[in-house]
């Protein structure tokens, strides 16, 4: 970040800049020759893809805020006159709609990348924590976002989700009723969400570039999660992965696209059509598909903490969900210290590759689980999911952390490649003979 | 004078010391009170802590109807309860109840029940007040969000929720008035 060692430059207007300001020498560095382990797969497309998610997502807002009117009143008619009136308005309500669940898309699988490659682990623990930081960010931000356009499935989503803090003893109440500025979700909400909406996307931004800091101070980890040994083992960011990462971004917005304009409202739900109406709840409540797996962590807390067959409860049932479900997302903060077998790679790990593919499994079912009515089978699913979740984290990982045998490592990234070469010639040739 | 000799001591570093800790709490205590006006400015405004009474005319409420009106914008349940309801509330044992309060605590007048329509889980507003809709196991109320059931006193019975559907101030002001708030 500092003066540095500062590049030639051929023309003169770009020399002069950086002599005074080595903006370009930073580029050149960072995203020009900046070395890049050789060995990635298109999981490593993810940030990127994230990245340019983003950078769509307050392009659009910032159109939309100009024909958006964040009051209780007008919020559900603006929505509907940039549907219809504005010129594009339908495109870029669709883009800023569709973008959130792309958005998460691609941070989900960004996060399971790093799960799966360890790249949690040190030297990076920091930057797994700014990336946990973003995510929860990212949840705020689309949670007070969804709540904008006043409609029934985002005002009862708003009640739900901020009822959960009347769960804290004592001062849950007065909390609520600071939250709201009111007695319940009315107009004071809606616009405190709207500000905080257009506010959260920019701290969200700062939060990237200390991520993408930390990252290029420790550089990036690799499938085989051997740190590169020396040049052999690296390629410069610029051609090779700027290319990588545009095919990569290229096949991601031709699926964004399609859903777009062709299934804009896959991912809404009906009740989001209808304005607000702060004395019915619609008969089913479900959050963005995207908060699903936690709901159903807030749901399968059904019973009272305390002691037995007395009525000592400690924790009531809508507190322990509570905590669960904050809990859920807290975890991954500490992920660096619950796993610290010295193994990166799921790929040499065999145990732990069975226990994260299973994790995957339970978050999926949880997903299912929190878009049902919480009686019968979902609950059980859900209850049985969660219990997975935690055992996870807290019981298995640091097990798996004392006990579990690797694989044996390749040298270097340059062996693990040639060894996968070599075998792949031979099964070619193979099948030749 | 005494801080010459703790001076001299430890070469002016005690004096220093004091010098930054009060200028440092000082500092730490201006600054939170200037973030008092910001944080007390999103709790209720005065005018939204104005709206707080509403007059309710009961008298076109036949026995076994209920009507919702607005308070505070938060619905408020007031419901004729028939003699069948009323006996169930009464009869019920307290140590079925997860909220233990008595159906006469809950009423001024046995035959209306008032309480805030918003289910003490998370803020739904539960089904039961037209008679289409389900009333739960219990015969009050039902809450769809996260299956929350209320008696006909308003307890909570079986579900998440914590505790009964509150009863907020309120008088008679004759037969047929009522004050809320
Ligand atoms: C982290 C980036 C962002 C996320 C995840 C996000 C998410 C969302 C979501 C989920 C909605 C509801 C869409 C709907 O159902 O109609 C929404 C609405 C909205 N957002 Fe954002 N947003 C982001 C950035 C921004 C920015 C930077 C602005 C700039 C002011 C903005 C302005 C708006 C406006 C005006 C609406 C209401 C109009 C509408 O519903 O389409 N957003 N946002
Ligand atoms: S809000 Fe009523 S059961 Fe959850």
């Amino acid at each position: 970040m500092s003066g540095g060692e500062r590049a030639e430059f051929k023309n003169p207007v770009v020399s002069w800049i950086d002599e005074r300001l080595p903006v370009f020498s930073l580029m050149q560095k960072e995203y020009g020759t900046f070395p890049t382990p050789k060995n990635f797969n298109y999981f490593w497309n993810f940030g990127a893809i994230a990245t340019v998610m983003l950078v769509l997502m307050i392009v659009t807002g910032i159109v939309l805020a100009m024909h958006y009117t964040p009051h209780a009143d007008h919020a559900f008619g603006s929505v509907e006159r940039i549907m219809r009136d504005v010129n594009w308005g339908w495109l870029l309500r669709y883009l800023h709609m569709n973008g959130a669940a792309f958005f998460f898309i691609a941070v989900y699988i960004h996060i399971f990348r790093g799960m799966y490659y360890g790249s949690y682990k040190k030297p990076r623990e920091l930057l797994w924590i700014f990336g946990v930081l973003i995510f929860v960010l990212m949840m705020a931000a689309a949670f007070m976002g969804y709540v904008l356009p006043w409609s029934q499935m985002g005002g009862w989503a708003a009640t739900v989700i901020t009822s959960l803090f009347s769960a804290i003893p004592f001062i849950g109440e007065d909390l609520l009723h600071f939250l709201w500025g009111g007695f319940s979700v009315d107009n004071p909400t809606l616009n405190r969400f709207f500000s905080l909406h257009y506010l959260l996307p920019f701290v969200i931004c700062a939060v990237v570039f200390l991520h993408v800091w930390a990252l290029h101070v420790t550089g990036s980890n690799n499938p085989v999660g051997v740190e590169p040994k020396g040049k052999q083992d690296t390629l410069p960011f610029h051609p090779y992965y700027t290319a990588k990462d545009t095919f990569g971004l290229a096949v991601f917005l031709l699926f964004f696209a399609a859903v777009s304009f062709y299934t804009p409202n896959i991912f809404a739900h009906p009740a989001h059509f209808v304005e607000f109406n702060p004395m019915v709840t619609p008969p089913h409540i479900v959050p963005e598909w995207y908060f699903l797996p936690f709901y159903a962590i807030l749901k399968a807390v059904t019973f009272d903490i305390g002691i037995p067959f007395t009525d000592v409860v400690f924790v009531s049932a809508k507190l322990g969900g509570v905590i669960a479900m904050f809990g859920a997302v807290f975890l991954l903060f500490f992920l660096p210290w619950l796993d610290n077998h010295p193994v990166k790679s799921a790929r040499y790990r065999p145990l732990y590759k069975k226990a994260l593919l299973l994790l995957v499994v339970a978050v999926l079912a949880l997903g299912w689980a929190g878009a049902q009515l919480p009686e019968g089978l979902p609950v059980l699913v859900g209850q049985i999911g969660t219990a997975y979740y935690f055992a996870f984290f807290l019981i298995i990982l640091p097990w798996l952390s004392k006990n579990e045998k690797a694989l044996a490592l390749p040298k270097s990234i340059s062996a693990a490649v040639l060894e996968e070469n070599k075998s792949k010639a031979q099964t070619t040739t193979g099948t030749a003979t | 004078m005494s801080t010459q000799n703790i001076d001299h001591n430890d070469d002016g570093e005690t004096r220093r010391d004091f010098l930054y800790l009060t200028a440092g709490a000082f500092g730490a205590v201006g600054l939170t009170s200037f973030a008092w006006p910001f944080l007390d400015s999103m709790n209720p405004a005065a005018d939204t802590l104005a709206m707080s009474t509403i007059e309710v005319d009961i008298s076109p409420i036949q026995e076994g109807q209920s009507i919702t009106v607005v308070w505070q914008g938060k619905p408020v349940f007031i419901r004729h309860r028939t003699a069948a309801e009323i006996e169930q509330a009464r009869s019920t044992d307290l140590k079925d109840l997860r909220d233990k309060q008595v159906d006469s605590d809950r009423v001024q007048n046995e035959k209306w029940l008032v309480m805030v329509g918003i289910c003490t889980h998370l803020g739904c507003v539960p089904l039961g007040q037209k008679i289409t809709q389900p009333k739960g196991d219990f015969g009050g109320w039902f809450c769809p969000c996260h299956g929350s059931h209320y008696d006909t006193s308003g307890r909570i019975r079986k579900g998440p929720a914590p505790k009964n559907l509150t009863v907020p101030n309120y008088k008679f002001m004759n037969d047929t008035r009522l004050l809320i708030g």
